[in-house]
């Protein structure tokens, strides 16, 4: 297993997302926003923080990057999973790989905070509870697009008590006719015993699992 | 500037005296631009003027990096280096930019002798929570250390948050940040001769100039004009420096790196050359600047943010510069070291400013008046004649923002990014971040006690001391090294003056017997206005370790556990002087302050890790604010659990239940006979205070409800900040 966690300016969940990574033993490289050879990763993780600064909208100035560019040839060629976490979920919303937008948080702070979700794959224990830190992080489509996010089974992850208004208690989409699967909460921040928490650990073995 | 008929000297406030002084040391006038130059060197914030003889009594053996732009530990091959700074003034008047700004100085001081800051935590200080200004301060401040301690990827870990009417006109801001770095690759300050200067990071432009002498006066009507003195900050460039200053500094080639504070390049570049006594040549007009017209000065007392001097050799000097192009940085040659031992200036090849640059740094040194002012005395004669029911005082307590829990606040920082935070907010007295890097988790802890202060400036800032000290016990933390922040008033009047040398006493005496170094610090003066003084406020930051995840600590008191007190025992004469109990309850403060009992806390601190490690021990928390029934609260909240007291009804009152008594601790465990037979064969006083079961906390005939005390424990601050 191969991956690659790409690393804008401003992203500061890279080296967490690494570490996350090289603990299931996955072979790990940082890629640099201007690479665009990415076909030699079996997953390339979007990690969190603020991607360029997050000046306009969260997540909008990454969808010009030689990267992102890459990242659709990437998904269109099915070369393998490419995950969004946080900010990374912000992009791939902001870039069209997935539906809807993340808005700012219904009570426009910045929320830390540790959430129950539900997970709806059979491969991931009913209930886990993930980190969560973001200020934009309110999942918000029309209904039309709920409506097809429902229909196609995206919804793998769903808070059971919403903490900032999304939109069906939405924490995490997967598209699996692209292999893209983005989410708000931080398993990376949830696999190793010394943070106190390891659920992160469901969401990569199913990854290993997609995989193999 | 405006000089209007003064000569330049007197328009920068600088004292006659002063002025003379320079006259004698300089043997000659100093042109306009030299004198801009001692105008911020010799201020308060920048020269220490007030505080620099009395700091010199703090221990710092067994630190390493002392002296360098933070100190620190050692654990196994890694230092920890920390240091806690203030940035009161600037939150005064713009509090979101100012705390912000706070964050990023504080960062600046670990990035520069080569560490990767790990952590940050902050002590805040405000007027009370019902007035709408404070609560513009508040708010201000919590985004202000949100936005950009939250971008930088640097989680903001532990903190306190008090609300006294003292602290109305002039709010404090104090922000400690940690760090880590292998001890073979510490980056000194230090200039040597034949060097290039190159500065990296942000352009400089004309914000925040004299900042350092707007933090070095009191706050007045006109404060809010200081407000271009205010710089702004940047979190993404601040990040990407992050990363930036790191790698470089992983180049051989640099012999030595400072940041751009307060005071700016001026004050970087001339405390370089003063500490390695090397001669220093800028040339101004290679300086990257945001805006034209800039003059000499300007350039040189500019606060500008998110800017770092390095010291390259030749060979080093493209690879500075291409790393900096990497991050899309802005990076400059901008002067060079020599032989001279001389501070020179240049701009388009002219002189303009030379002078040897341990003039500017060795300002003068004042000494205080040490007579004990009479409201000392006064206070400690004062009673408290009132008292209320003890269910009105714990939902009274409870209640108080100073006591309430503080979610509200950390919720909005990120305190898990890092992936290391072994113990969040809530989870004890102190922080704990996992150090992969040796195996262990260290610990983390801000506090202060400033009533105690104002009340007693020995022993208030002693306990203060002991305090930072039980918060790590009380985790399964070794204490390892202090830093301090010493927020006063005006130290020209007797009074101020009195309570720094006092606490500073109180500090070192504390830390020798601990053993404890103090590795690093900050002083920030004059937090008055014409109304109101602070309260003489040391905060002190404290760090320790332990070398395995499983030996940390719980706070939490469960079902079936039976709670004792340990340590000094319930006495009828204690007194509750300066506790937070009579100043919620009774508004009230007087009395006198507990005092430490030195070699009883580290028996305790012994045995707490003797109890852990024959797996004795449920859960233990340190008695402070809040008294004995704080802390008894605080455990059976975190456990979830009631509590059947065996107390009598003689020893619940106020007093007891609320007094601030020092060298103790409250400790929960299954199997009562070998706790005991351990606490006797280490000679630790004990009391059996009852058992942890059902919902309710019964206190002789008292019942309070849980539930209902833990609902108004949480709600109180976000209640408030809703009206």
């Amino acid at each position: 297993m191969k991956v690659g966690v790409v690393v804008f300016p401003g992203t500061n969940c890279d080296r967490d997302t690494k570490k996350a990574c090289e603990h299931f033993g996955w072979e790990t490289d940082y890629i640099w926003h201007d690479q665009s050879n990415l076909d030699e990763y079996d997953i390339i993780f979007l990690p969190g923080g603020f991607s360029y600064g997050d000046y306009i909208r969260a997540g909008g100035l990454a969808t010009f990057s030689p990267v992102v560019q890459a990242i659709k040839d990437y998904v269109k060629n099915k070369k393998g999973y490419v995950v969004g976490i946080c900010n990374g979920f912000q992009i791939l919303c902001e870039t069209g790989l997935l539906p809807g937008v993340l808005s700012v948080n219904d009570n426009i702070r910045f929320i830390c905070d540790v959430v129950g979700l539900a997970a709806s794959d059979d491969k991931m224990p009913e209930a886990i509870s993930l980190p969560i830190a973001h200020g934009e992080g309110r999942y918000f489509a029309d209904d039309k697009t709920l409506k097809q996010i429902q229909q196609d089974n995206m919804i793998f992850l769903e808070y059971q008590d919403n903490p900032n208004g999304s939109l069906l208690n939405i924490a995490g989409l997967i598209d699996r006719k692209n292999n893209v699967i983005g989410m708000m909460p931080h398993p990376e921040r949830a696999v190793l015993k010394e943070t106190g928490n390891t659920d992160g650990k469901y969401f990569f073995k199913l990854l290993e699992a997609e995989i193999k | 500037m405006k000089t209007a008929g003064k000569k330049l000297y007197q328009a920068l406030n600088i004292p006659q005296f002063e002025y003379d002084e320079i006259l004698s040391r300089l043997k000659r006038e100093p042109n306009d631009l030299e004198t801009y130059l001692f105008s911020a060197m010799w201020s308060e914030h920048c020269g220490y003027k007030h505080s620099r003889k009395y700091l010199k009594r703090l221990p710092s053996g067994g630190a390493v990096c002392e002296g360098e732009n933070a100190g620190g530990i050692l654990v196994g091959d890694h230092v920890i280096t920390f240091k806690v700074e203030s940035h009161n003034h600037p939150s005064a008047v713009e509090p979101f930019q100012g705390a912000a700004t706070g964050i990023g100085g504080i960062i600046r001081d670990i990035l520069a002798i080569g560490a990767r800051p790990i952590a940050l935590l902050n002590s805040l200080k405000f007027g009370k929570l019902t007035d709408k200004w404070v609560k513009h301060l508040f708010d201000g401040v919590v985004d202000g250390i949100s936005a950009y301690g939250n971008s930088i990827g640097v989680p903001t870990v532990a903190g306190e948050v008090s609300f006294d009417k003292c602290y109305t006109d002039s709010p404090l801001v104090n922000v400690m940040a940690v760090g880590v770095v292998h001890k073979d690759k510490i980056k000194s300050a230090k200039a040597i001769p034949g060097n290039h200067i190159v500065l990296v990071g942000s352009h400089t432009g004309r914000d925040g100039i004299h900042g350092a002498s707007f933090a070095s006066k009191e706050l007045n009507e006109n404060s809010k004009e200081d407000r271009p003195s205010v710089q702004v900050g940047d979190p993404f460039m601040k990040k990407v420096l992050i990363e930036a200053t790191l790698e470089i500094l992983e180049l051989e080639e640099v012999v030595s790196c400072q940041d751009c504070g307060a005071a700016g390049l001026l004050s970087s570049t001339s405390e370089m050359g003063s500490m390695g006594e090397c001669g220093v040549e800028l040339y101004l007009d290679k300086v990257h600047l945001r805006e034209e017209g800039m003059e000499p000065w300007e350039i040189m007392l500019s606060e500008s943010q998110e800017r770092m001097v390095f010291m390259v050799t030749d060979k080093g000097l493209d690879k500075v510069l291409n790393i900096a192009k990497k991050y899309d940085i802005p990076g400059e040659i901008i002067g060079k070291t020599d032989e001279s031992g001389l501070y020179k200036l240049a701009c388009h090849g002219e002189q303009v400013a030379c002078l040897p640059p341990d003039l500017l740094t060795s300002g003068p040194v004042y000494t205080l008046t040490e007579n004990e002012p009479e409201y000392i005395c006064e206070y400690k004669n004062k009673e408290c004649k009132v008292s209320i029911s003890i269910e009105e005082g714990v939902k009274k307590l409870l209640a108080d923002p100073n006591f309430a829990s503080k979610k509200w606040v950390y919720r909005q920082y990120d305190h898990t990014v890092g992936n290391r935070t072994s113990l969040k907010p809530g989870e004890g007295g102190s922080a704990g971040i996992w150090l992969d890097e040796e195996g262990g988790v260290v610990g983390l802890t801000i506090d202060s006690n400033a009533r105690q202060v104002f009340l007693d400036p020995y022993n208030g800032a002693k306990n203060t001391v002991w305090e930072s000290y039980r918060n790590l016990v009380s985790d399964g933390f070794n204490p390892l090294g202090v830093t301090d922040c010493m927020n006063y008033g005006n130290p020209e009047k007797d009074e101020v003056a009195y309570q720094f040398v006092k606490s500073i006493d109180g500090i070192a005496d504390a830390c020798r017997a601990a053993d404890v170094p103090v590795v690093s610090g900050n002083v920030s003066l004059y937090n008055e206005s014409p109304d109101l003084r602070v309260y003489p406020t040391p905060t002190i930051g404290m760090v320790g370790y332990t070398d395995s995840y499983d030996k940390l600590i719980k706070n939490s008191f469960s079902k079936d556990e039976t709670v004792y007190l340990i340590g000094k025992q319930i006495d009828q004469t204690s007194n509750i002087g300066g506790s937070l109990y009579q100043m919620v309850c009774h508004d009230f403060l007087g009395g006198s302050v507990d005092s430490v009992d030195e070699k009883l806390e580290i028996a305790l601190k012994d045995t707490i890790f003797k109890l852990r490690d024959e797996s004795l021990l449920g859960g233990c928390v340190d008695i402070s604010e809040g008294g004995l029934f704080g802390a008894l609260f605080e455990g059976l909240k975190s456990g979830n659990s009631g509590f059947d007291a065996t107390l009598k009804d003689s020893e619940v009152t106020e007093e007891i239940l609320f007094g601030e008594i020092t060298s103790r601790y409250l400790i929960s465990v299954q199997d009562t006979t070998q706790t005991e037979k351990l606490l006797n064969d280490n000679k630790i006083t004990y009391k059996k205070l009852g058992r942890c079961a059902g919902n309710n906390i019964k206190l002789a005939d008292i019942t309070l409800d849980l539930a209902e005390l833990t609902d108004l424990y949480d709600k109180t601050i976000g209640l408030e900040m809703a009206k």
